[in-house]
């Protein structure tokens, strides 16, 4: 539960997906939750390196995120942590994307985290998200909350 | 400002632990329940079931009205709901990235095989 995690099967080798998902050529094709343009993608790929992203939404609203990446391990895995610029959802997260050979070219496992304290680490070690998972949708069904809170 | 990510921390903390889950499944299935029949399914003594009321009650998962004698426990999902808006909100967001991602490297790759690549 306090990670998402997506999985993706794509028809391309590691390496294209790899550039893909860190050229600023490749983040401008791609990055954002709608068809809207990206205004800024800056990408440094080395452990310590920073990216920062903007893009504007067809609602005409713009959003930033950075952060540092903090593994690079060209074609299989890319680790950076993650920020709002403008104050929305405050506070690090960190992105975690692992990019596997298969026949079909390359399954992409993608997971986003919010930076758990400690017990909240353990708990989730301990294998509960399934069950709680279950509990939240209960009991929010209904809702559909809007990008920006 | 409360630290919106903090509070997600408290949420899922409290959630973190199998007797508290157990009670907050119970009083999702009934609407207030007194803390003596709270109690009786677990192997722990009522100290311990008031000490994970508590943690409960700090996160705002739960509140507890007193009646005379009887306190009756209820859920309140409120929390729960900042959880999965949390959740959403980023499901939105890499999901339509990680399609136009795949898209798009599907076009390089099919590019880079007619240059014999």
């Amino acid at each position: 539960m306090t990670s998402l995690t997506l999985v993706r099967r794509i028809a391309a080798r590691p390496s294209i997906v790899f550039d893909t998902l860190t050229s600023p050529e490749g983040i401008r094709h791609w990055w954002g939750p709608d068809a809207g343009p990206v205004l800024i993608a800056e990408t440094d790929v080395r452990v310590g390196g920073r990216f920062r992203v903007r893009f504007r939404m067809l609602d005409g609203s713009e959003h930033e995120s950075s952060g540092e990446y903090l593994e690079v391990v060209k074609p299989e895995r890319l680790v950076m942590t993650w920020q709002w610029q403008n104050g929305e959802d405050p506070g690090e997260s960190r992105v975690d994307i692992r990019l596997r050979p298969i026949a079909e070219g390359t399954e992409l496992t993608f997971t986003h985290s919010l930076l758990a304290n400690e017990e909240t680490r353990r708990s989730h070690e301990e294998g509960w998200t399934g069950a709680l998972d279950k509990l939240v949708r209960h009991f929010v069904k209904d809702s559909a909350p809007e990008w920006v809170a | 400002m409360v630290n919106y990510q903090d509070r997600l921390n408290v949420t899922f903390s409290a959630l973190g632990d199998p007797t508290r889950r157990a009670i907050l499944v119970r009083l999702e299935r009934e609407d207030g329940v007194s803390i003596k029949d709270l109690a009786k399914p677990f192997a722990i003594k009522l100290p311990a079931v008031m000490k994970h009321l508590d943690v409960l009650s700090d996160a705002g998962l739960i509140t507890r009205t007193k009646s005379g004698r009887t306190v009756t426990v209820r859920i309140s999902p409120e929390p729960m709901k900042a959880a999965m808006d949390w959740l959403r909100r980023y499901e939105r967001f890499w999901s339509a990235s990680l399609d136009r991602l795949a898209a798009y490297a599907e076009r390089l790759e099919t590019k880079a095989r007619k240059k014999g690549q």
